[in-house]
């Protein structure tokens, strides 16, 4: 019994693994997700966090005299692929790793 | 007496290992030649006996031939090292040039030009009797080319920086011709020469090679050397420094014309330099954005835990844009709209590396 109590503490001790999100998010001018593809259990803040740092770079590149229709941050692990709408973005969320579905 | 050098060749397949034997005994220096089919067995083996050369093959079970020589670089650091594989990859060549192997060679290519090999092999068994070195990762460049020349041999020297690949011909001993990047001659050669690392590997010679480069190899190394130190040197006088300035200038705009590319804006940390733009008069904003959105991505990443940032990519109906972020200095690059997309990362990463070199 003591043994298992040691394994379950240890378990929770540790930070839980959080899967990468996959799917898309509408997001408005705003920065308020309007509608989204990516599962529930991925926290709703990080995907606002996502939408207004996506706004951010290209509210910034207008402000620079470049508009841009499409950005794309590529990390190790996720692909971030934004469309600017009208003010607002539509984001697809592609995790690069080896069982992921390759986008098209 | 005549020194009489000892050969370990190392690999699984025992049907080679007897023709290696054969062949490698016939050498006029009539080494002796010693056989191993697995990494650990010719690791025992050169504890108990001093081998002159290692051929080694790279495609083993258990211990692979990349793992037996980056230890034999550290035990037996005076031991001569071949690979002798069938795998003809990029990537292993390379690694096994990183572990400063003397020589590459495909199990194909060795049966084709065997002669060629078994001379390559002579030289490498006798340049210790000649007093001769072939320290890979320790010589430079100037050491390299010199020593080819010196020894009037006759091959094409591949050497690769990051993505950028440079070659030079050199045909019994004189430095033929030269290429790097689309500039051929002397031009290339003294491109190629500021490099400060990278790796090489010796080609088979090219003799229909057309000659570009006329002067003796001495007086273009001492040039190339000069212009080097005159680079480095802040000492130098201002008109000097202008004209050096000018002429980096207008290569870094012929580079950029020669790509493809609609402008490039490098963009050093904070507080490490002002920006520099060619191809745009919008260098302030453009730079604000590319610091900015570096920024904001790397931040993103750390917070969502989708590793480090490899490059920003956008888009709108007049130009894409391809942002490498760096540690010290992060590059923008603009291209036109008709470029290949898939391709714009591999042509932004060799643009930046030409233009720091």
């Amino acid at each position: 019994m003591g043994f298992l109590k040691k394994i379950t503490q240890l378990f929770s001790a540790r930070p839980a693994i959080r899967q990468l999100p996959f799917g898309s998010v509408a997001i408005d001018r705003n920065g308020q997700i309007v509608t989204s593809t990516v599962s529930s259990a991925y926290p709703p803040e990080l995907l606002r966090e996502i939408g207004r740092d996506v706004l951010a770079i290209f509210r910034e590149a207008r402000e620079a005299q470049m508009p841009l229709a499409e950005v794309s941050l590529h990390f190790a692990s996720l692909r971030i692929t934004a469309r600017e709408l009208r003010g607002g973005a539509l984001i697809f969320l592609f995790p690069q790793t080896g069982l992921s579905p390759l986008p098209n | 007496m005549e020194i009489k050098h000892k050969i370990l060749v190392l690999d699984d397949d025992a049907d080679w290992l007897a023709l290696s034997r054969e062949i490698f005994s016939q050498l006029p220096s009539k080494p002796e030649v010693r056989t191993a089919s697995s990494g650990a067995r010719a690791l025992a083996m050169m504890e108990n006996e001093q081998f002159r050369l290692l051929i080694c093959d790279l495609k083993m079970p258990r211990m692979d031939g990349l793992q037996v020589l980056s230890i034999v670089r550290r035990r037996f650091p005076e031991l001569r090292t071949i690979v002798l594989s069938g795998l003809e990859d990029e990537e292993f060549r390379s690694r096994a040039y990183a572990l400063g192997v003397d020589l590459f060679w495909l199990k194909l290519d060795m049966q084709r030009n065997t002669k060629m090999f078994l001379d390559c092999l002579e030289s490498l068994l006798g340049r210790d009797a000649e007093g001769g070195f072939r320290g890979i990762q320790s010589k430079s460049l100037m050491d390299i080319i010199q020593m080819e020349c010196l020894s009037r041999s006759s091959t094409v020297l591949r050497i690769t920086r990051g993505p950028l690949v440079a070659k030079m011909w050199i045909q019994n001993g004189e430095l033929i011709d030269a290429e790097v990047e689309g500039a051929r001659g002397e031009a290339a050669f003294r491109r190629i020469f500021a490099w400060k690392s990278g790796t090489f590997e010796n080609l088979p010679p090219e003799p229909g090679r057309e000659r570009t480069i006329t002067k003796p190899v001495n007086a273009l190394l001492l040039e190339s050397a000069q212009a080097t130190d005159e680079h480095e040197n802040p000492s130098a006088t201002p008109e000097s420094l202008e004209d050096a300035g000018h002429r980096k200038m207008v290569w870094k705009l012929a580079l950029l014309t020669r790509e493809g590319a609609d402008f490039v804006v490098a963009v050093p940390a904070e507080g490490r330099g002002e920006p520099e733009a060619l191809g745009t008069q919008a260098t302030e904003p453009l730079s604000a954005w590319t610091r900015r959105t570096a920024e904001i991505a790397r931040k993103l990443g750390d917070k969502i835990e989708a590793g480090p940032l490899s490059h920003v990519a956008g888009h709108n109906l007049e130009k894409q844009l391809l942002l490498l972020p760096r540690a010290n200095k992060s590059v923008l690059v603009g291209w036109p709209p008709t470029a290949a997309a898939g391709q714009l990362l591999e042509q932004s990463k060799k643009l930046v590396a030409s233009w720091d070199s």
